[in-house]
């Protein structure tokens, strides 16, 4: 069916390109996975300031991530590209860039300063070989702690600060007749919660030597034992009906004060805000570190194909300079949820939970690079097969996924 | 002239030929090639030999997906078949409103596997469906979450299917013993042999057509099941139902793992051909009926 819809999808925007395009007008097919009501919200705003730019812009929304880039990917591959495509930022990109299939963004970069504007981690994940290939757009938290105001008061509890906290906090919520902890028990979700414990118990550092430098004998070490069993804990505080359930599902069970809390992205916050939240009211938002905050940043990126007509690539140009304007950045985030990535806007007219993220990414030493920016897609898929069978299957023990972990992180991806 | 048609008969097919050939020998030809290089996301040509075998023979989802595919086979032709056969014989009883029960038995078919996979997630679902019906009617000890049990799941997907394809066994059982000759019923009464004797021994080996027939339709239904285990379970708890057919397209297409995906694909193609290739062969080699 999702290859239907892709073949579909692909098959429509190829006749949405027919019609002839003016010489001179600079026409940008846009292929991304932004659907949901917050998320096209926040495309039009992308829209809108191209057009205002003078661009004309072609949207190809598809729904779903893998659904867009396989689409895309496979346009590009077959002679077909889009004007710009979005990927998340990392190194889903990798083999486009090594089959010289991307145009790089070097002259845009030099122009705009990345180097000063743009955090460290995010410059580094669109270079390859000394040369950007992608334009970063925003900043994704990844492990933030959501928690219902409502349910915390019933249960007695503050909200937690740290992972020896959240146990005691989760008992009480348990004691008082609620759902601890609202989980949607899907892979991702599940690889998603462990990289949460994992940032949070290990620290930058481990989290890079496990995803970045796949350091065996540091997943043989008593560190990551502890963040395997504190992760295999987490499992007894949650409900028998999270096998199977949306990510979405699970967040209105903390809106509406049936659950205590949830362990999501920053992208939940357009759930709470559709239900009518507020950050600091409703509800909160916290990132749990043992050493300090280790805030988790993965975002999105738009790259652009090589193209040959030549206003194809004004039209690139002029997109990838928009998307990265200031004034472009923050209403953006307004509308997305995420955080601007330059770090040079005023974040002022932010929620509570973005104004927090902000400070951090000014602070290179709270600054996690995501597991998309570290590991290759292979890879990752397989360390999430390990970590869902660790979280589902009762008789594995914390011996035996280690092994099977320290197995995979050295074959070859 | 009976060269002459005959010509034009090829010229005819010829284009049909031609793209069975190209689209399918083609890509299964390419794909068998691609997975002997070391293809990540976009195919590439390094010959790496067996390596993506190997280590799709030692890769736990996949090892986990083809015994889920056994169990499920197995579980689901068998329990299709007889269900099938039984709602057939049944309603060859000459019951009354006998096109309303045809429709009612049939009616699942008419549904996808997405649509069939969601109803009966929620309807399994411990927290929606039946187990808190049971649970609302006051029977606090009754207990029904075999999908969200990782050595359960998979006969949930079992289950589902069976509902979705006993209608359309039904409907080939009812043709075949519609075709057998009421001479032989008028004998079986006459010899007062009992009904379950008599469908069992005689009914049953004359229709072996009909079997054959149902028996292929559903082996492909499980060689391609993928819509049903994403619908309902998204391949979990865990990986607890994964199938074969899933662990190409995620491999194939999130994962960027397009080697280990096509040496998954050609092993899928091998077992395929190895199961059906002697069942067709069986049918073909049944007495044709002398064409018209």
């Amino acid at each position: 069916m999702f290859r239907c819809l892709a073949t579909g999808a692909a098959l429509a925007a190829m006749f949405a390109l027919t019609p002839p395009a003016g010489a001179e007008e600079q026409r940008a097919e846009v292929i991304h996975w932004w659907t949901s009501g917050g998320e096209s919200a926040a495309v039009k705003v992308f829209a809108d300031q191209f057009q205002a730019a003078g661009g004309t812009w072609v949207d190809t929304a598809i729904a779903g991530g893998a659904n867009a880039r396989t689409a895309a990917i496979n346009r590009t591959v077959g002679g077909n590209p889009p004007t710009a495509m979005q990927l998340n930022t990392g190194k889903q990109f990798d083999d486009l860039v090594e089959n010289d299939l991307l145009a790089n963004v070097d002259a845009l970069a030099g122009s705009q300063n990345w180097k000063a504007i743009l955090p460290a981690a995010f410059l580094q994940a669109v270079t390859r070989n000394g040369h950007e290939y992608a334009v970063p757009v925003n900043i994704h938290g990844q492990n933030w702690l959501f928690y219902s105001t409502a349910a915390l008061a019933k249960a007695g509890t503050q909200p937690p600060t740290n992972w020896d906290d959240l146990f005691p906090a989760l008992d009480k919520l348990k004691a008082a007749g609620l759902i601890p902890l609202a989980f949607s028990g899907q892979q991702n979700w599940e690889r998603n919660l462990f990289n949460n414990v994992m940032v949070g118990r290990g620290g930058h550092d481990l989290f890079v030597a496990f995803w970045g430098k796949r350091d065996v004998a540091m997943v043989k070490g008593p560190e990551f034992r502890k963040i395997a069993e504190t992760f295999k804990r987490l499992r007894d505080y949650v409900d028998p009906g999270s096998p199977g359930r949306n990510w979405n599902d699970a967040t209105n069970l903390v809106i509406q004060g049936k659950a205590g809390m949830q362990f999501m992205g920053d992208w939940a916050k357009g759930e709470f805000t559709a239900a009518g939240q507020t950050p600091g009211k409703e509800y909160g938002c916290t990132v749990l570190g043992d050493h300090g905050i280790a805030y988790v940043m993965g975002g999105d990126v738009f790259v652009f194909p090589q193209l040959k007509d030549a206003s194809q690539k004004k039209a690139q140009q002029l997109l990838a300079r928009v998307l990265l304007e200031p004034d472009t950045q923050i209403k953006f985030a307004q509308k997305k949820g995420s955080i601007p990535v330059r770090l040079d806007v005023d974040t002022s007219t932010l929620d509570d939970c973005a104004r927090k993220a902000s400070g951090w990414i000014h602070d290179v030493n709270a600054q996690v690079p995501a597991n998309e920016m570290l590991s290759p897609p292979a890879l990752t898929g397989a360390i999430q097969d390990l970590i869902s069978q660790y979280w589902n299957d009762t008789t594995m023990t914390t011996d035996a996924f280690i092994n099977k972990v320290a197995n995979t992180l050295t074959q070859p991806f | 002239m009976r060269i002459g048609s005959r010509l034009s008969t090829h010229l005819a097919l010829a284009p049909a030929l031609l793209i069975a050939l190209v689209a399918y020998c083609g890509a299964m030809g390419w794909t068998i090639w691609i997975s002997f290089t070391n293809s990540r996301m976009l195919p590439s040509s390094v010959f790496v030999g067996l390596r993506q075998y190997s280590s799709l023979a030692t890769n736990e989802r996949w090892l986990t997906s083809v015994q889920n595919i056994a169990i499920f086979g197995l579980l689901f032709i068998a329990m299709a078949l007889v269900l099938g056969f039984m709602l057939a014989a049944l309603i060859d009883q000459r019951v009354r409103a006998e096109s309303l029960l045809r429709s009612v038995f049939l009616y699942p078919f008419s549904m996808s596997f997405i649509v069939t996979g969601l109803a009966w997630r929620w309807l399994l679902d411990p927290t929606l469906g039946i187990e808190k019906v049971g649970h609302d009617l006051g029977l606090a000890w009754f207990r029904f979450d075999w999908l969200v049990r990782p050595e359960r799941v998979i006969y949930t997907l079992v289950l589902a299917a069976v509902w979705h394809a006993a209608g359309l066994v039904m409907a080939i059982m009812l043709a075949g013993l519609r075709g057998v000759d009421p001479e032989i019923w008028k004998a079986v009464r006459v010899d007062g042999i009992p009904a379950w004797r008599a469908y069992l021994f005689i009914v049953v080996p004359l229709m072996r057509g009909s079997f054959a027939t149902a028996v292929i339709l559903l082996a492909v239904s499980v060689a391609r099941l993928y819509d049903l285990s994403v619908a309902m379970t998204n391949g979990g708890p865990g990986i607890a139902s994964e199938v074969p057919a899933k662990f190409v397209m995620d491999h194939l297409f999130e994962r960027g793992n397009v080697g280990l995906a096509t040496a998954a694909a050609t092993t899928m193609l091998i077992t395929v051909a190895a199961v059906l290739a002697p069942l067709m062969y069986w049918q073909y080699r049944q007495p044709a009926r002398r064409p018209l």
